[in-house]
């Protein structure tokens, strides 16, 4: 039999419900793969005592034929997702300590569906980084190793790397992940995973620590498609407590794993292919082009003429928004406090004391930008460019079904291989974020190794909430690239 | 776009984000960078452009005005840095 960490959940389920294995046995071997695999450090908080009984609540249910959808499957939960009597920090000093005492509307469906939850992952302070570098509790290590230096510590990208971490080292089979400009996909692609942001709306945000709220969206990370459709069905659902969620029906994303698309018609946006992208990122893009036509889709050239536009846009409105949603960091109601000789002094010493480098750079550029005199120059200069760039997709997907893009300009690097320059770690997140400005669906998936030995991502993305057609694809393209690599961490 | 140091000190003062003056120029620096690199944007021409401030076609949702939640006070103190006799406790602001 296959060891029980490298089924897929689709697997796992099956054998579940044939009485194959418990789910105590299988939550007990992925605590057994985070304990050996914590040099990597991709948990924050493990929860494993907790796991343990969740699981054999999981086998009762079972037993009794009333499994959810996910029953007993152990999963990772991404430390921004606010969980009930379990400490939640977004990696930042200031929230430390902080023990929420009520449970985050996707953690909530998750936990009804039955995944049980063996700990809280690790990001970027805030969800504001592409490495995880900028985490207060430390370096999250990516499983994969270069062939030429295996000596190298590499990142597992961000901001969502802990999780991604944790599955591609096997500890957990998904994690929940969020995306602001590419938190999901860019560490997706760095480890070698599945990783889908959903359509902006489609999953609550109601309980999940604030960075960007016109941008922040949850999405789950899996080791397969089938798994993060498996996985998106758990999570999604409008949610009155959050007046972005949409009241849409939630359509049976499993069901639409056809393995058919033909005659669909995929976009290949020129503006992704710019001078300088290396060969390699080309070579599997072309090599992506050639299996959706082989499965019967035609390509079809697009332009998106504002794609150079998207990061500077981002990184005035995710600033602004960062510098608005992080003022309720006080040190009054929760967080952490250093007392000061006024209320004011109180204030700027806690922050001061509370946020890491990134996340101060990022509220000075946000309170910079919506000041008063710069705020039309630079805030609502970007709201309309972000108008543009949205509807350059609107325009393409007059035409096209979903789009083919890199995920990615490249593989994982290493920790401390980047400078000093903020704008140069904001390149990573170049082919990502224009999907984020325009609110879409896009989904990472594994399309091949590097001439190091590194896995590459693809990215499709999808019309407003037509994750069908996404996760569709996707799954052909799965199956075409047979990826079947392990990180050097896993045996097979 | 350069930005110079004092111009830091007042934003991080709006901010309320203690900066020490040993830490101005280094700033001053990286937020002047940052904000040449997103000043490409002036030659995007936007005229009779919308500014967008969702990306939800949706219109914002109303519900009645009625209390949903509360009567939780001991939980919503958990955390708080210092309380006491079931409020928050702040720095004194009146003399």
């Amino acid at each position: 039999m296959t060891k029980l960490i490298n089924l897929t959940m689709a697997e796992a389920r099956k054998a579940l419900a044939a009485k194959e294995f418990t789910a105590v046995e299988l939550v007990d071997a992925h605590i057994k793969q985070a304990e050996k695999a914590k040099p990597l450090n991709a948990f924050v908080t493990e929860t494993f005592d907790l796991a343990r009984e969740q699981a054999k609540a999981s086998d009762v249910r079972i037993a009794k034929g009333e499994a959810g959808a996910m029953e007993g499957l152990p999963i990772g939960m991404k430390d921004l997702f606010c969980t009930e009597g379990v400490r939640t920090t977004a990696c930042s000093k200031i929230l430390s300590n902080f023990v929420p005492p009520y449970e985050s509307t996707v953690s909530a469906n998750l936990k009804k569906a039955g995944a049980v939850t063996i700990g809280k992952t690790a990001l970027d302070e805030f969800a504001m980084g592409s490495s995880n570098m900028t985490s207060a509790f430390g370096n999250v290590e990516n499983p994969w190793k270069r062939k030429s230096d295996p000596s190298v510590k590499l990142v597992p990208g961000g901001s969502s790397g802990g999780s991604a971490s944790a599955i591609a080292s096997r500890s957990v089979m998904a994690a929940t992940g969020t995306d602001t400009g590419g938190s999901i996909r860019q560490p997706a692609a760095f480890c070698g995973i599945v990783g889908i942001k959903p359509t902006y709306g489609r999953c609550s945000r109601w309980g999940v620590v604030a960075f960007a709220s016109s941008l922040d969206q949850a999405g789950p990370m899996t080791r397969s498609v089938r798994d993060a459709a498996i996985m998106l069905g758990s999570m999604a659902g409008h949610d009155p407590k959050d007046s972005t969620s949409a009241p849409l029906p939630l359509p049976n994303f499993e069901a639409a794993l056809t393995g058919d698309i033909r005659g669909l018609k995929v976009g290949i946006p020129k503006e992704y292919r710019p001078d300088g992208l290396s060969s390699e990122i080309q070579a599997l893009w072309d090599n992506g082009i050639a299996m959706l036509k082989d499965a019967g889709a035609t390509p079809v050239e697009i332009s998106l003429p504002h794609t150079k536009y998207a990061l500077a846009t981002y990184y005035i409105i995710a600033p602004a928004e960062c510098s608005s949603n992080l003022a309720r960091y006080d040190g009054l109601r929760y967080g952490q406090r250093v007392e000061g000789k006024t209320l004011d002094e109180m204030y700027a010493k806690s922050r001061a004391a509370g946020f890491g480098k990134e996340v101060r750079r990022r509220i000075l550029v946000g309170t910079y930008v919506l000041s008063a005199g710069y705020y039309d120059a630079y805030y609502a200069k970007a709201q309309k460019v972000r108008r543009l760039i949205a509807d350059d997709f609107a325009k393409a997907f007059q035409t096209v079904d979903v789009i083919l893009t890199p995920t990615a300009p490249s593989a994982a690097f290493g920790m401390g291989e980047t400078d000093d320059n903020p704008v140069t770690m904001w390149l990573n997140d170049v082919f990502t974020i224009p999907t984020s400005m325009a609110g879409l669906p896009g989904l990472s998936l594994p399309a091949g190794l590097s001439a190091d030995g590194l896995p590459l991502g693809l990215q499709l993305i999808g019309r407003p909430f037509d994750e069908e057609t996404v996760l569709r694809v996707a799954d052909v393209m799965e199956k075409a690239v047979g990826f079947n690599a392990l990180p050097a961490f896993v045996e097979a | 776009m350069s930005l110079d140091k004092d111009t830091v000190r007042t934003i991080a003062n709006l901010a309320r984000l203690e900066v020490r003056d040993d830490e101005l120029d280094h700033l001053a620096g990286e937020l002047s960078n940052i904000m040449t690199f997103v000043e490409q944007l002036a030659e995007v021409n936007t005229d009779g452009v919308q500014p967008m401030t969702s990306v939800a076609d949706l219109a914002l949702p109303q519900r009645a005005d009625v209390v949903t939640d509360g009567n939780c006070r001991d939980k919503i103190l958990a955390n708080a840095p210092e309380q006491q006799d079931g409020f928050f406790l702040v720095p004194k602001v009146v003399e």
